[in-house]
């Protein structure tokens, strides 16, 4: 799971901003992201919730629905292609065909009256014209692809036969169909077991070998990004607040969100000892803070963390963060309960 | 040691099956199926395992929210199981519950100083304005504000509403908290502000947790000592610091090596357990997790024989035929056509030593 820093950039987001026009004020859900995507790697995205991280996945399929809007001047280029000038029906033919997306849900994303097999047979039949024997066989290959066991059986059954994990290997058989060159995978592990989740990352990564799979992977979970990453996009009130390659990340974090985060999780091997925490809840999307989004949670703020806002700024080589004061550490003991 | 506050022995919770025009019991889900342990005071017991292995009956059952079928509970060396009505409400007082979804827990109808009210009313522990000095001290020691007191669940977080949950659950000074999944909902900056939260009352109050996660980091975080339960059952039970040095139970081992881990450039030969857990309708003979077990001398025995969990070591149970010493004699398992002697097996994957650790960086 490595990219050469030339590889080809398979997709190329400027300045997305997806904002929600409620009758509670504009909920600017996501604020002005940038990132590309290679071809083959995976990109992390990771994020508590309300950071923006879903509603970025969706926007890139087009998949916002009033009163949310994808605002103009935002870019999303794929192959090269301008989705955000691209038609309905354009954009219709790149889903589950060149851009497949996996739910975090696997219950709710797969329908309760068709059995699994014809869910995915129904993928090779719209867009690929496949017949309906064809398209079948196509389903089995790739529930077998899936590693689920005796496909030819499994196919026959309808979802609520099926445990989580079975149903996210079904819902990723079901991406895979077409073989596409991007792969967007929204928590798809959050609601598994984790010796589930194991089998589920893995499979991912087989996948990623074997088809060179671009995925964007959507997760609240560094212990998944180390396992899972070659980049990692950490975001935070709409926007990204650090990007980086895994291995710095996790090696140096440059902005105190990323920093108080990993001190915030409980380590195996580490014992009872305090946890150190970030004080404060994530915001409102309706009412960020002026100028630094993390500011008031923040135990490096000063008095220009409230007057500007910070922009995304590489630190060293492709490692940027958006902080004034970016790479600083965090005091010691920041901040208790 | 001193005597345990909380001594559950062959607890079991099983969940009738019934079938046809008549609604005949055809079978039961054996939920909970045969569980024994103490808690001592001050202590917390940590309890993982899969979605669907019985931790949450278990700690339902404990509270009697659940009757259990059949095991017996003694809570301060009363036979909690014999207690009915006004005997039983009044026991409750020292058994609190603190549930998983802060969303679904809080009555929405009602404010927050009310619903914390609620417990020292019944119980008649403060009346009118002594009650209402209370919830303010209690608020304050879960760290809101007492002005608090008059809004409404929906105008607090995910974090807020878990405290406003635990200040209902300390509002009777109970001896006991079942914290069933306390902090899964909430993301990774709260949840380390409710562990910390939960493990100060603790030290302040000298409470004992029976803390249920999925979580094992956080489960070690939190608890003294840790069962594993898988089907209904302890797979093994020992110190927190014993089971993730040397998980003796193969289940241990593959959820251990399965945790993934914040550091890149650490790579595990993680033990994949092949399948799903089976129901708990229709749990395997012999040893619940033969299928899907790793142990190089797993064989036909572990299909027919139920290994008793049994101390392995110094304080350390767990309920493997194959992991030496066992009780179960050599020429029994041969009978039940064991082909493998038992040998200790810990594979490298399953360890956690704190040296392997990479250092906070910014610590």
């Amino acid at each position: 799971m490595s990219t050469p820093d030339s590889a080809r950039v398979l997709l190329s987001v400027e300045n997305l901003r997806t904002w929600f026009h409620t009758r509670d004020g504009v909920a600017r859900a996501v604020d002005g992201v940038s990132f590309d995507v290679r071809a083959g790697e995976t990109l992390c995205v990771v994020g508590e919730s309300g950071s923006g991280k879903s509603v970025t996945a969706l926007s890139l399929l087009r998949l916002i629905d009033p009163p949310g809007r994808i605002e103009p001047g935002s870019r999303i280029a794929f192959e090269g292609r301008d989705l955000m000038t691209a038609t309905e029906e354009e954009v219709r033919r790149l889903r589950g065909n060149r851009i497949a997306m996996v739910f975090q849900e696997p219950m709710s994303a797969l329908n309760p009256v068709f059995t699994v097999g014809d869910q995915v047979a129904e993928v090779a039949r719209i867009h690929d014209g496949a017949s309906r024997r064809a398209a079948w066989d196509r389903a089995v290959e790739m529930l077998s692809l899936v590693g689920i066991p005796d496909p030819a059986a499994r196919a026959r059954q309808y979802p609520h036969e099926m445990s989580g994990g079975m149903r996210q290997r079904v819902l990723i058989a079901m991406a895979l169909v077409m073989n596409p060159a991007l792969l967007i995978a929204d928590e798809p592990t959050t609601a598994l077991d984790v010796t589930i989740q194991a089998q589920i990352l893995e499979l991912l990564t087989s996948v990623q070998e074997r088809f060179g799979t671009a995925i964007i992977l959507i997760t609240h979970d560094l212990g998944v990004v180390a396992e899972a990453a070659d980049r990692v996009l950490v975001m935070y009130g709409g926007q990204v607040v650090e990007r980086a390659a895994v291995r710095d990340l996790f090696a140096s974090p440059q902005h105190p969100y990323t920093q108080g985060l990993l001190r915030a999780m409980p380590r195996v091997g580490q014992g009872r000892d305090r946890l150190l925490t970030i004080p404060g809840t994530v915001p409102p999307p309706t009412a960020w803070p002026s100028g630094c989004r993390f500011r008031d949670r923040c135990p490096l703020a000063f008095d220009r963390c409230e007057r500007e806002a910070p922009e995304l700024t590489n630190v060293v080589a492709s490692h940027a963060a958006r902080c004034h004061v970016a790479g600083t550490p965090l005091p010691a003991a920041a901040a208790s309960s | 040691m001193t005597t345990p506050l909380l001594s559950v022995r062959n607890l079991a919770v099983h969940f009738p099956v019934r079938s046809g025009v008549f609604g005949r019991m055809t079978g039961a889900v054996r939920a909970v199926d045969g569980v024994s342990f103490d808690i001592f005071p001050g202590e917390t017991l940590g309890i993982v395992g899969e979605s669907g292995c019985g931790k949450t009956t278990m700690g339902r059952a404990i509270l009697r929210l659940v009757e259990p079928t059949a095991g017996s509970i003694h809570f301060d060396g009363v036979d909690f199981r014999a207690l009915k009505g006004k005997a039983l409400r009044a026991m409750r007082r020292h058994l609190q519950i603190i549930f998983q979804d802060p969303f679904s827990s809080l009555n929405p109808r009602l404010t927050v100083g009310t619903t914390i009210k609620e417990g020292l009313l019944v119980h008649r522990i403060a009346e009118g304005a002594a009650a209402d000095q209370r919830v303010a001290q209690l608020l304050d020691e879960v760290g809101l504000q007492a002005s608090y007191a008059t809004r409404y669940p929906h105008e607090f977080s995910g974090g807020q509403r878990q405290r406003i949950g635990i200040a209902r659950a300390l509002a009777v000074e109970p001896k006991l908290i079942v914290c069933d999944e306390p902090v899964s909902a909430l993301d990774v900056s709260v949840q380390a502000q409710v562990i910390n939260l939960l493990q100060d009352l603790q030290k302040r109050r000298g409470l004992a947790y029976l803390f249920i996660a999925h979580d094992l980091s956080v489960v070690e975080h939190m608890a003294n000592r840790v069962g594993v339960m898988y089907l209904g059952r302890f797979m093994e039970l020992t110190s927190a610091e014993a089971l993730y040095r040397e998980p003796l139970m193969p289940y241990t081992q593959a959820l251990l090596s399965a945790i993934p881990v914040p550091d890149p450039e650490r790579k595990r030969n993680r033990i994949v357990l092949a399948g799903d857990p089976p129901s708990p309708a229709h749990p395997p003979a012999g040893c619940v997790f033969h299928p899907r077990c790793h142990h190089p001398s797993r064989d036909a025995a572990c299909a027919a024989i139920v290994p008793p969990l049994e101390e392995k070591a110094p304080h350390h149970w767990c309920a493997c035929l194959k992991q030496p010493p066992t009780i179960v004699p050599w020429g029994e398992q041969q009978r039940a056509g064991a082909t493998h002697e038992p040998a200790r097996h810990l594979p490298s994957a399953a360890m956690h030593s704190a040296g392997s650790l990479p250092e906070s960086p910014a610590r």
